[in-house]
């Protein structure tokens, strides 16, 4: 079965005749040739596919495309470009938060969203008191940082990185 | 992934009678564990009926001073409600214990109740599995074991339900509402909803076909102390060996129930009111005629410990 769908890419606004088996990943992938965001294990366990749907972060692998008619989705593509670095992206070019580059427009955007879950006061699984909002630190980071893999190990500069954008936003 | 019709649906009532009248048809919500299992070709519906059109997104507060949960609340917005974890603690503390960031932005309520077991061999269409394929075998029994069921498990299954909210939900008397084909409603509670496997494993909870649930709700708070304990391979991300989840009053009373062991969030009465008297006696009415397999026997110490850790934590949170 083939279904229309109407979305807005990066700003930009999309109208896709789809299989409705496609999913948001291969919608943006093989559909808009946004090819950013990345297919890792396709069940929404690795996070390489993370992209941010109405401002926030899901796992793209694991929705149809066909269920976003109308919302606004930002990828890798559309935080920055190389003449003009997203902060999250120069963060990680000077911290070195990747290896092999496969998992990176994931975790970037999943450090930005992180950082708004943050202000806007989501708790996490190391929250001590549920009460307050949660403080900055490597622990807060490292646990909602937990849905994106990165097998080269780039995990410690991965959170310098974003450490470095958190301490300049607040 | 098998083709399939896929409709947006206007009313519950229109969701219920479609799927309820449709050979095949399935509600989509969330999509995380359903999208899953369709590309493994495990979950073949014939047609998708999209309900996150219907509302069912605010936590109200009832008449009785509980909280009504809609079926389609997310699990970040449940966890991050102001009166959820004030009151309801181990509720958002079960919530943030589970799955990633991601998954709990698109996992809702109603969905994380139904998930499927990850148990590998329902996951593995080469094994046979009476959860996937009536009738076919378990593979489990007699296979790689080590994360599966040690109370309620019967012949034909083994596995266990994998969510931490279905857990706090038990331990706080949550009640299911839902609408059917018919357009009646009807409130089952928890205690009522997830089906021990028997000889039927493939039916896992009380719903009927084409029932819909539109909300989650929670009696007044029970006050106490709130705390879930999950133990787990990794730290963060993966899925219980075993979990526990408690109220505990100052006097010493209170609730306890466990997820990693069974095929149902697992609560017993007399283990509730044995709680006073320590987390061994709790713990050896909970895992009474505990069947165990070569390599999931350490769930039943581990469980026992696990509750000694937190009924001290709840006595050092209340001193």
């Amino acid at each position: 079965m083939r279904m229309s769908v109407s979305l807005t890419v990066n700003g930009k606004p999309q109208s896709l005749d789809l299989d409705t088996r496609t999913t948001l990943l291969d919608a943006l992938r093989e559909h808009l040739k946004l090819t950013g965001s990345k297919k890792g294990c396709d069940h929404g366990q690795c996070g390489a596919c993370t992209v941010i749907v109405e401002g926030r972060r899901i796992n793209s692998c694991l929705t149809l495309a066909v269920m976003h008619e109308g919302d606004s989705i930002t990828t890798i593509e559309g935080l920055g470009n190389p003449d003009d670095l997203h902060p999250m992206q120069a963060a990680f070019v000077k911290h070195d938060g990747y290896q092999c580059g496969y998992c990176t427009p994931g975790q970037i955007c999943s450090a930005v969203a992180v950082l708004d879950e943050m202000k806007a006061g989501v708790p996490s699984h190391v929250t001590r008191d549920l009460e307050e909002k949660a403080r900055f630190s490597t622990e807060e980071l490292r646990e909602r940082m937990s849905g994106n893999i990165c097998r080269c190990g780039a995990y410690s500069n991965i959170i310098e990185a974003i450490t470095e954008v958190a301490g300049k936003r607040a | 992934m098998r083709a399939f019709e896929y409709s947006r649906a206007t009313s519950p009532a229109e969701a219920a009678a479609i799927v309820g009248r449709t050979p095949g048809a399935r509600f989509i919500a969330g999509g995380t564990n359903l999208l899953d299992l369709m590309k493994l070709e495990i979950e073949t519906p014939a047609h998708l009926v999209d309900i996150n059109g219907l509302g069912f997104d605010r936590i109200e507060e009832t008449a009785e001073g509980g909280l009504r949960i809609g079926a389609l609340v997310r699990n970040t917005d449940l966890a991050a409600d102001k009166r959820v974890r004030r009151d309801y603690g181990l509720l958002s503390r079960a919530l943030l214990a589970g799955a990633s960031g991601q998954l709990r932005n698109k996992a809702t309520t109603a969905g994380n109740l139904l998930q499927r077991t990850r148990c590998p061999y329902f996951y593995d269409g080469n094994q046979p599995c009476n959860k996937r394929k009536a009738g076919s075998g378990c593979a489990a029994i007699g296979g790689f074991s080590r994360n599966h069921g040690v109370v309620g498990t019967s012949e034909a299954c083994i596995a266990t339900h994998p969510s931490d909210m279905a857990v706090a939900m038990q331990a706080l008397d949550a009640t299911v509402e839902t609408v059917q084909p018919d357009g009646t409603k009807r409130a089952i509670p928890m205690a009522d909803f997830h089906r021990l496997p028997g000889d039927t494993p493939q039916v896992e909870t009380a719903l009927q076909p084409g029932e819909l649930i539109t909300a989650v709700t929670l009696p007044k708070p029970a006050g106490g102390t709130h705390i879930y304990r999950k133990v787990r391979d990794r730290s963060s991300y993966a899925f219980a060996l075993i979990s526990v989840g408690v109220v505990v009053q100052a006097d010493g009373t209170g609730r306890v129930a466990l997820g990693g062991v069974a095929h149902r969030p697992w609560r017993i009465a007399a283990a509730d009111a044995a709680l006073p008297r320590g987390s061994k006696a709790a713990a050896d009415i909970l895992l009474a005629g505990a069947r165990t397999t070569h390599e999931n026997a350490f769930k039943l110490p581990l469980v026992e410990r696990t509750l000694a850790a937190a009924l001290a934590e709840a006595k050092e949170a209340q001193a």
